[in-house]
């Protein structure tokens, strides 16, 4: 009986303030509400009308170019072969060797700012240095490239001063995703590691990092990505040539990756074909890391549930 | 005391490589300066900033970079002109009215958007964009600012998307409930109560598609011409600060090299101011 009488009084309640909800929107209020919907929708929609034309028209114009000999032979310009074979082998080291440097520097900043640092000035100066380090172009990151690494430390133009360069670059990346990693570690698992009486590298190296091994692990294949994406960092540090070395060698003499490749491809030769089939093979690396960032993430979220 | 030791070195590892960034921004800034003062030196600061002509392998070099300056400024101008509304708009539907399938889709488009080589937009622009523009317009050669600020627009569409999401995302439920209950609609309440909360955090966007903007190089060197002009019309071949760098290094010498490194400290000076903006705008947004 009370709850039917409860009904009643909201039924009613709503019928009286029926009159002042129902009341039709004024022209003018329909107009605006229409007009903005139509334009979230309308640019929401070029948004991803765009990338889906860019991935279409790349693939669909490079994949037919991608072939068994465009993939494993050198450019050689006696018998006109194009193959891209040194830029992948290129690229593949130079990604290895920045990772390889910036990844225990990025986590190490990490872990200085999250697990000791106590000056909160120095932390803050150096955030701001991470973040000065991100907002700088990779055109400036380039130039600076070449005068200290080939110049100043005698590098040359190489392979090795396009890894460092990248290095530097890429410092922020891995140190922000390490960073926030490091924070989500619990504070209990720190006291408890502490109460059993480890010191304080004996919790980070124990506790610490490899509960946060998911953070660095997407900090590495975020860097991939901007690795492979890099182009005008790499021009004057790490060159354009086209020769199939071994790591060693590969590192100290100049090569172009296959960004730079493409680039030089489709502006300096005009040979948009090959410039396609590189742009199609980016494209699909840009799809998988992305795919590979989510399944990661995906991964330690139930790993951790 | 032999554990204490450790740790003490341990620590210290940990200073160092936390020093690292503070490192490299000192280093980065200290040899631009290095390198760019002694050219501006030599042309005269007024003469290298406002001096409307480039010619720097002509028998009688001129090195003013106004062009140049100008260039970058009304191509980023232009980008954000097109970029923030259609990035401003998808933020907003992604934020608060996209089903939770549909917002998945756009994160995914953006973050794909972002990861795109700047190559391969320069060279989509190149095939695509020049060629349309060529004939839209009736012009000789498509290659130009406009070309140049429809793909920086693209570029910096991720940019502006994701940074204003995420302030978006953080308006408290409460203010748009109340909006709500004194009878505004939701799309009302959106752009009325929920964009101006969260108004910091959108300026911080745009003033971060203007960082990627400005610096960006090797897309904008495919598609905008590179003929050194003051950028007159849109329809222009146009030179940027940063392709001015691009374009002319690999056979430089003598003071022309010297003024491509005082381009790019005019460049840096510009990015600092940017990022200086942009730290100011992401605390404002975090005291809120």
């Amino acid at each position: 009986m009370a709850a039917d009488e409860k009904k009643t009084i909201e039924s009613g309640g709503s019928e009286k303030g029926a009159g002042m909800i129902k009341k039709p929107l004024s022209v003018q209020r329909k107009a605006y509400i229409n007009i903005m919907t139509a334009l979230m929708w309308f640019c929401s929609v070029i948004t991803c009308g765009l990338v889906v034309f860019i991935l279409a028209y790349v693939l669909i114009k490079g994949i037919p170019n991608i072939t068994w000999n465009f993939v494993s032979t050198a450019p050689s310009y006696m018998t006109g072969n194009i193959g891209i074979l040194p830029d992948i082998l290129n690229t593949v080291y130079i990604v290895l060797a920045s990772l390889v440097i910036v990844l225990p520097l990025g986590v190490g900043a990490a872990v200085y700012l999250t697990e000791y640092a106590t000056n909160k000035r120095l932390a803050g100066i150096i955030e701001y240095a991470a973040e000065t380090l991100s907002g700088i172009p990779s055109i400036i990151y380039g130039l600076v490239g070449m005068l200290f690494f080939c110049q100043f430390l005698g590098l040359q133009t190489s392979l090795l001063a396009g890894a460092l360069t990248l290095v530097i670059m890429n410092l922020p990346t891995i140190m922000r995703t390490a960073q926030e990693s490091l924070k989500t570690v619990p504070q209990s698992y720190r006291e408890g590691a502490f109460g059993l009486g480890a010191g304080k590298w004996r919790v980070i190296r124990t506790v610490v990092l490899p509960n946060c091994i998911d953070g660095i692990i997407t900090g590495c294949i975020l860097a991939t990505g901007r690795i492979l994406g890099e182009s005008a960092a790499l021009l004057f540090t790490a060159g354009f040539a086209h020769a199939v070395n071994d790591v060693i060698k590969g590192l100290q003499s100049a090569g172009a990756t296959l960004t730079v490749a493409l680039y030089v491809y489709a502006k300096e030769q005009g040979e948009f074909e090959v410039a396609f089939g590189i742009a199609a093979i980016l494209v699909a690396l840009t799809l998988i890391l992305n795919v590979a960032a989510r399944l990661v993430g995906v991964y330690f979220k139930k790993k951790r549930a | 005391m032999n554990r204490h030791k450790i740790e003490t070195v341990v620590h210290g590892i940990f200073l160092v490589m936390g020093l690292v960034t503070i490192a490299c921004v000192l280093m980065i800034t200290v040899y631009l300066i290095i390198a760019g003062i002694p050219a501006i030196r030599e042309i005269g600061l007024i003469d290298f900033l406002f001096g409307t002509e480039w010619a720097s392998t002509a028998s009688d070099p001129k090195y003013g970079i106004l062009p140049f300056i100008l260039t970058s400024i009304y191509g980023t101008a232009g980008a954000m002109v097109i970029g923030v509304p259609v990035g401003f708009m998808t933020a907003v539907f992604t934020a608060k009215i996209a089903p939770f399938k549909v917002r998945t889709i756009i994160e995914e488009a953006v973050s794909l958007l972002a990861g795109i080589p700047s190559v391969v937009y320069g060279l989509v622009g190149m095939l695509v964009l020049v060629p349309g523009i060529r004939e839209l317009f009736d012009i000789p050669d498509g290659a130009s600012l406009l070309a140049a600020i429809i793909v920086l627009a693209i570029m910096t569409l991720p940019s502006i998307i994701s940074v204003s999401l995420t302030a978006l995302e953080a308006v408290p439920k409460e203010y748009e409930e109340a909006s709500l209950a004194l009878g505004a609609t939701e799309v009302e309440t959106y752009f009325k109560v929920s964009v101006p909360a969260a108004k910091s955090g959108i300026a911080a966007a745009v003033v971060l598609g203007v960082g990627r903007a400005i610096g960006e190089a090797m897309a904008v060197m495919m598609v905008s011409g590179n003929a050194p002009n003051m950028p007159d019309s849109i329809f222009q071949s146009v030179r940027f600060l940063t392709t001015a760098v691009a374009s002319e290094m690999s056979y430089s010498s003598g003071l022309q090299r010297e003024a491509l490194f005082s381009i790019a400290l005019v460049l840096f000076l510009f990015i600092m101011m940017i990022n200086a903006a942009l730290n100011f705008l992401m605390k404002h947004d975090k005291e809120n």
